[in-house]
């Protein structure tokens, strides 16, 4: 049974990672009252991003590159829903038909059109000492790799800052009623603009994450709707940052259920598994009927 | 640079080939597809979906071809343009039920159906409907009768961009002229005013505009196999769901207009292909221009702040 | 006593709309200050240059004898200004204690913020429980919540925006009483307000914008009332509507009615409890009541909007509905008045639209009720207010001739235009005469109009039959209040 459990557990906190990363940056630009559906633009940019400047300056540079890519695609959405207060679902959409065409041109453009696979300096997973000799859970969650470690940092951090600090009060307040924030001294689109750069930086490390740390090279496309599920998460976890991990690691189980199901021996058709974590959302959404819980003006910023 | 254009240009309008089988060709699907979108965007349900609707209709179309290869071409074509319709209507529906009962958001939905349609397509052509001889992920090539006539003979233009025109006619005239489509337009402007002054049901419209849309996409998937590739396969759709909400946003989802940029876009694409072997630029640019587009015409009317009257915003409330 | 707020000469425009043009006022330390004026007369858009919610374009702004230039409203109330929002600008989703930290800087002490509201709750006497969660407070709470927010911020000058608006009569007393206290205490405040009584019952000096412009600047007791009002509404004589006669022949059976009807919201709260109504031909049924004691409801349920969760509602099938908030409920402002018109009957119509004989129809109602607009084709946004709320009347008169049900239909209107759309509703036309039901915020307006009043208080619904003294407002408040 160990045998079984221990991969699939591991596997669930390793598919779980770089989807929390976009995940949490999404909860917080939602906080803020900011839909952001160009997340998978940024998610790919991350990943062309981590490629490129891993090639130059090995992982840490690639994590920096990835990060700084992220950014700057949600930029872009930046200046046009807080510039020009543009709609948001649209402005969302557009950036990720941007970032995803600018990726396969880019990728294409510098590494040939038949798309040459290369391979990205990857790192290894580090066991943490004592941690990683508990019984089952060790193995699973303290022999992983730097981000997931970050993770279990950022976690509770940024929970801690949410409750705790005036900006994240701010943060509340401005998806929740702006124009109480407003009254308060604070300056709403300010706000936004910070959050929706952490959200950047978020999904460009969910991006460097996949290219460094997991599968090693670049596709076009890899994001796999990414991005779109991460907005589920968040819905999921009903816009709490635990509530948003979880829900992370419950759609990294989804997927890690396939290597479970194999191991076991059920032979069913793998597109199952992949259509699995979709379905689950859609049940999951429906019967949370996720409205009560979302920042009362999200998405009228 | 100037080599790249004339390619494109070449490669869209530069010959008769070009215009009949390249450009109109593959306007078509883009057509469908953005009318479905655009209808949808002027109630104000965000049917991001397309995609997905579009794939269902081409898997529903082809079992129709397979099954009933017996049927006669006047009632094959027929019987498959109303499979795919009826699939991609039944595809939308899934994600309008789940918004009229749960307050599911659709933009969740619709991307995540998306994404079931993409593995059941998948599945498909590697399952039950994969060619005899069971190598290539594809059903086998489609009979004579369900091919789908061409409009000129020598040109690869086909019955599904006649029925683009004249869908684009109707959506246009249902809602300009009738009672049902201003209500449609009344929702999309003012779901709130809609229903205070004017009794509308408006759960029931967007509910009716969410499978019609649904339909028009399906019917997209129907006539790319039933007109251009006479076989199931992955990476049948190259995004047009996506492309579409460009193509219907350009065109102030405007059904005349949706003509007119859906050709646009047909001809960035055809264009784009020969851009791609003649001048060696990579085609996918043409994704990063279209992008460019949408966002340059997004300011644009944020500038006019048009765009407000015609789609509605997320709100909290439909989440 | 020295000026505590000065404001002089401020100008603002927004656009094309004047909003000040020259106007004054200035206020001693440790008075209650009551500013004056009609609605758009500018006086919410003065203080709230003082509070540097805005910049003024012209003019200078001194306090405590300096002069300032605020760019934000940080800097205001760093100077000690604090005002309290005529609409809540609360966070309903977050606590008393997070509302009142909002603002601030670095890590939150969630203790020494407690404390700080424990401590102005003795001081004041405004007493709060920091834990809890806004959307719960009553709204009496909720303004306390908004006055404590700025004495935390050590605000020395109150500004107080329509307070009472959204108060009971006996909370509105209270509130008065604890303004008046706070004053004699060396606190500033200014009250902004359109209702006369509240100022003379609590002001030392009043000041009174009209158009933008001081009219009046002066110590409380040197005024009275009937110059109060010239300067409020100008020189010319208003004609108020006559009031309908008030005894009516009631064998026709009504033309609306409620028998027994009980409603249910969407979240389970009882909004309204076995209302039993009737309304008749050519009479005007006026409806009062604080909010959120039932009338939103009830006017619905006559107009046919809701459906009742027990009990029966006797309608024709179409009631012409003048709803609040006409720019979200019965307008499309984007969209040209014949598609406002045909946005009335937009649910009940089948088949083919006839763009043609809906535009003759529009132009109709457009003379029918004296709209100023320029033509059918002119988008709703750009009528001015009354113009607006006229064309809603007219177009609901035209689609429903048997009865009309309006809600607080001069809201946000100046005198002159308020006065018209009354007199298009309460007008009689049309044989049978049309049954009109008719609620404002304002007590007055409904008792000048109205042939017989019912109050709505927690839910129920009753008939208050008019005083002897036609003057006397009593019976009615006091229905409002539940203490009769």
């Amino acid at each position: 049974m160990e045998q079984v459990l221990v991969p699939f557990l591991e596997a669930t906190v390793r598919t779980a990672t770089p989807l929390a990363f976009a995940a949490l940056g999404e909860q917080v630009s939602e906080r803020a009252g900011v839909i952001n559906l160009g997340l998978e633009g940024t998610i790919i940019a991350g990943c062309l991003g981590a490629l490129v400047a891993s090639g130059v300056g090995g992982p840490v540079a690639g994590f920096a590159g990835g990060i700084a890519a992220g950014i700057l695609i949600t930029a872009v959405f930046a200046i046009f829903v807080v510039g020009l207060r543009t709609d948001q679902i649209i402005a969302g959409t557009a950036v990720t038909m941007l970032g995803l065409g600018l990726t396969g041109a880019l990728y294409r453009g510098l590494y040939g059109v038949a798309g040459a696979s290369l391979n990205a300096p990857t790192i290894a997973p580090i066991a943490i000492p004592g941690f990683s000799a508990i019984p089952v859970l060790g193995p699973a969650l303290f022999r992983q790799t730097l981000p997931t470690y970050l993770l279990y940092l950022l976690v509770p951090a940024l929970a801690w800052w949410m409750r705790n600090t005036h900006a994240g009060l701010a943060l509340r307040a401005t998806g929740e009623r702006a124009e109480a924030a407003a009254a308060a001294g604070l300056a709403p689109s300010h706000v936004r603009l910070a959050a929706l750069m952490f959200s950047g930086a978020m999904g460009g490390l969910c991006g460097a994450t996949l290219v460094l740390a997991q599968v090693g090279t670049f596709s076009e496309g890899m994001s796999a709707g990414r991005g779109f599920i991460a907005i589920a998460v968040v819905v999921l976890g009903r816009w709490s940052v635990f509530g948003t991990a979880a829900a992370a690691l419950i759609f990294g189980a989804a997927f890690a259920l396939q290597y479970l199901f194999q191991a076991v021996g059920w032979a069913l058709p793998y597109q199952l598994f992949v259509a699995f974590p979709y379905v689950l959302t859609l049940v999951l959404l429906a019967v949370q009927r996720g409205r009560a819980a979302a920042p009362a003006e999200l998405g009228r910023a | 640079m100037t080599d790249a254009l004339l390619a494109l240009w070449d490669g869209a309008f530069g010959s008769s080939y070009a215009v009949w089988s390249a450009t109109l060709v593959r306007a078509t699907p883009l057509l469908l597809v953005g009318l479905a979108v655009a209808l949808a965007f002027r109630a104000g349900v965000l049917n991001i979906g397309a995609e997905g609707q579009l794939i269902v209709g081409a898997i529903a179309a082809t079992v129709m071809a397979l099954a009933f290869d017996g049927l006669p071409r006047v009632l094959m074509v027929p019987a498959m343009a109303i499979a795919g319709a009826l699939a991609g209507a039944s595809w939308a529906g899934i994600a309008a039920w789940l918004r009229r009962r749960f307050g599911v958001l659709e933009v969740i939905s619709t991307i995540m159906l998306n994404f079931v349609a993409l593995a059941l397509v998948s599945w498909v052509v590697r399952g039950p409907l994969q060619e005899p001889s069971r190598i290539y992920p594809q059903s086998p090539t489609f009979g004579e009768a369900a091919r789908w006539p061409f409009l000129i003979s020598g040109q690869r233009l086909h019955l599904g961009f006649a029925l683009g025109i004249v869908l684009a006619i109707a959506s246009w005239f249902w809602l300009a002229r009738t009672a049902s489509g201003l209500r449609v337009r009344l929702v999309g402007a003012s779901a709130r005013a809609a229903e205070s002054a004017g009794g509308v049901d408006v759960a029931r419209t967007t509910f009716v505009v969410f499978l019609a849309s649904g339909a028009l996409a399906g019917l997209g998937g129907a006539a790319e196999v039933g007109g251009v590739t006479w076989a199931l396969y992955e990476g049948l759709s190259p995004g047009y769901g996506y492309t579409a909400i460009a193509v219907a946003l350009l065109a102030r989802l405007d059904p005349r207009c949706v003509v007119a940029s859906a050709i646009l876009f047909g001809a960035l694409d055809a264009g784009a292909a020969a851009m791609q072997r003649d001048a060696g630029v990579p085609a996918v640019i043409v994704q990063v221009f279209v992008a460019a587009v949408v966002l340059a015409v997004l300011a644009g009317t944020q500038l006019q702040s048009a765009a407000r009257a015609r789609t509605a915003t997320v709100r909290a409330e439909e989440l | 006593m020295g000026e505590a707020l000065a404001l002089e000469g401020i100008g603002r425009a927004f656009g094309r709309t004047i909003a000040l043009d020259g106007a004054s006022c200035v206020v001693r330390a440790g008075t209650v200050h009551a500013l004056l004026g009609e609605n758009g007369a500018g006086k919410t858009t003065l203080m709230r240059i003082a509070f540097g919610m805005l910049t003024a374009d012209s003019g200078s702004l001194r306090v405590q004898g300096a002069e300032v230039r605020f760019t934000s409203s940080r800097e205001a109330i760093a100077r000690g200004i604090g005002m309290v929002h005529q609409h809540f600008m609360l966070v309903p989703a977050m606590t008393v204690a997070e509302n009142v930290a909002l603002g601030g800087r670095g890590r939150v002490d969630r203790d020494a913020i407690a404390a700080r509201i424990r401590s102005i709750g003795t001081e004041s006497g405004l007493t709060l429980d920091p834990d809890a969660a806004v959307a719960q407070l009553p709204v009496g709470a909720q303004q306390r919540l908004e006055i404590v927010k700025a004495l935390t911020h050590d605000a020395r000058i109150l500004i107080l925006d329509e307070p009472t608006a959204v108060l009971s009569p006996k909370e509105a007393a209270e509130l008065m009483g604890w303004l008046r206290r706070y004053a004699d205490g060396g606190g500033t405040a200014v009250l902004i307000t359109h209702k006369l009584r509240d100022a003379f019952s609590v002001a030392d000096d009043i000041t009174v914008l009209r158009r933008g412009r001081t009219v009046l600047s002066a110590l409380r007791a040197e005024l009275d009332e009937a110059r109060v009002v010239r300067a409020l509404i100008g020189d010319a004589p208003l004609t108020s509507p006559a009031p309908a006669t008030r005894i009516f022949g009631m064998t026709a059976p009504p033309v609306l009615a409620l028998r027994c009807v009980s409603y249910v919201d969407a979240r389970g709260v009882t909004r309204l409890r076995d209302a039993n109504v009737e309304v008749h031909a050519g009479e005007v049924l006026g409806v009062v009541g604080v909010e959120g004691a039932g009338q939103r409801e009830l006017l619905r349920l006559l107009a046919g909007r809701l459906k009742p969760t027990s009990g029966r509602v006797e309608r024709p099938d179409s009631v012409g509905f003048i709803p609040e908030d006409r720019l979200h409920d019965a307008l499309i402002p984007a969209l040209p008045l014949t598609e406002n018109l045909l946005l009335a009957e937009a649910g009940r119509l089948r088949g083919l639209v006839d763009h043609a004989v809906a535009q003759a129809r529009t132009r109709s109602v457009i003379e029918a009720s004296d709209v100023r607009a320029e033509g059918p084709d002119t988008p709703a946004a750009s009528l001015s207010g009354g113009n607006q709320q006229k064309f809603v009347v007219g177009r609901e008169r035209q689609l429903a001739g048997a009865a009309l049900v309006a809600e607080n239909p001069t809201r946000g209107l100046d005198l002159r235009a308020a006065a018209r759309v009354l007199e298009e509703i309460a007008r009689p036309s049309g044989e049978p005469a049309t049954a009109v039901v008719l609620h404002s915020s304002d007590l007055d307006e409904v008792l000048s109009v109205a042939s017989r009043v019912v109050v709505c208080f927690n839910g129920t619904v009753r008939e208050v039959p008019w005083p002897v003294d036609p003057t006397d407002r009593t019976p009615f408040t006091r229905a409002m209040t539940g203490t009769s």
